[in-house]
């Protein structure tokens, strides 16, 4: 089971913030269309970022702690999946600040 | 280029597209520093176990402190470490969310699915919000 820790981490990222979705109505995965044109140019980015730290030796994982799998260019698929995850969440947070604050984000167009 | 002058340059890179290029201003607005506040947290716990446990190992030529140990986890707070982490992972961090969320409220601002907003909370936790 160890092969499968980052995962476990990732997953856990996952579900402790899908109760927003519920609780504050964050209606993020409900507009999966803008979700993930928001994910896709900082996932085409940091897998650049990624591809050329891991060549460059700036970091290595543990083999131990990932399944192995590799997305291409030498990074794992738990990296990829990580920067799929940690912007679903970022987002879900700024919509949850906004749904319990009410506070101004910018986007709210002319009559917001 | 090292980690810590990669790190620096992202963070740079996206304060522009914020400030200057969409123009979304975020880093003016109380909304994301509450958010990015709420998301620190949680990087520096995630990330924690992430390199405290040594899933991830760093090398000591690309960073400020000194490369992951092979033999033991590495400083929680000291030799260039955050919770077991690389200082310059908070800069990744900064940089990942901030690009992420300036697409997110640019797009919104082109009117891409600026419906259905998000809000009220529901009744059962809207009173812890007042």
């Amino acid at each position: 089971m160890a092969q499968y820790s980052y995962f476990g981490v990732l997953l856990v990222c996952l579900l402790g913030t899908a109760w927003l979705e519920f609780l504050l109505r964050t209606r993020v995965y409900r507009r999966v269309i803008r979700l993930s044109l928001a994910i896709l140019p900082v996932l085409i980015i940091f897998s650049m970022w990624d591809s050329y730290a891991i060549a460059a030796g700036h970091w290595t994982f543990d083999t131990h702690f990932v399944t192995g799998w590799i997305a291409y260019s030498g990074i794992p698929i738990e990296e990829i999946f990580f920067f799929i995850v940690i912007p679903i969440c970022s987002i879900l947070t700024l919509e949850a600040v906004r749904s319990a604050k009410g506070w101004v984000v910018g986007d709210e167009g002319s009559e917001g | 280029m090292t980690y810590t002058q990669l790190s620096i340059s992202a963070v740079i890179i996206a304060i522009i597209f914020d400030l200057v290029i969409f123009r979304t201003m975020l880093l003016r607005r109380k909304v994301f520093w509450t958010s990015y506040a709420i998301i620190i947290i949680f990087q520096l716990v995630s990330n924690g176990i992430l390199t405290g446990f040594r899933i991830v190992r760093y090398n000591g030529k690309a960073i400020l402190g000194s490369s992951t140990p092979l033999d033991r986890a590495p400083a929680f707070l000291g030799d260039g470490r955050i919770a077991f982490a690389p200082v310059e992972d908070l800069f990744f961090g900064f940089s990942l969310v901030l690009l992420t969320l300036v697409t997110w409220v640019w797009l919104g601002g082109l009117g891409i699915q600026r419906e259905p907003r998000s809000g009220p909370p529901h009744s059962k936790v809207a009173k812890f919000f007042d």
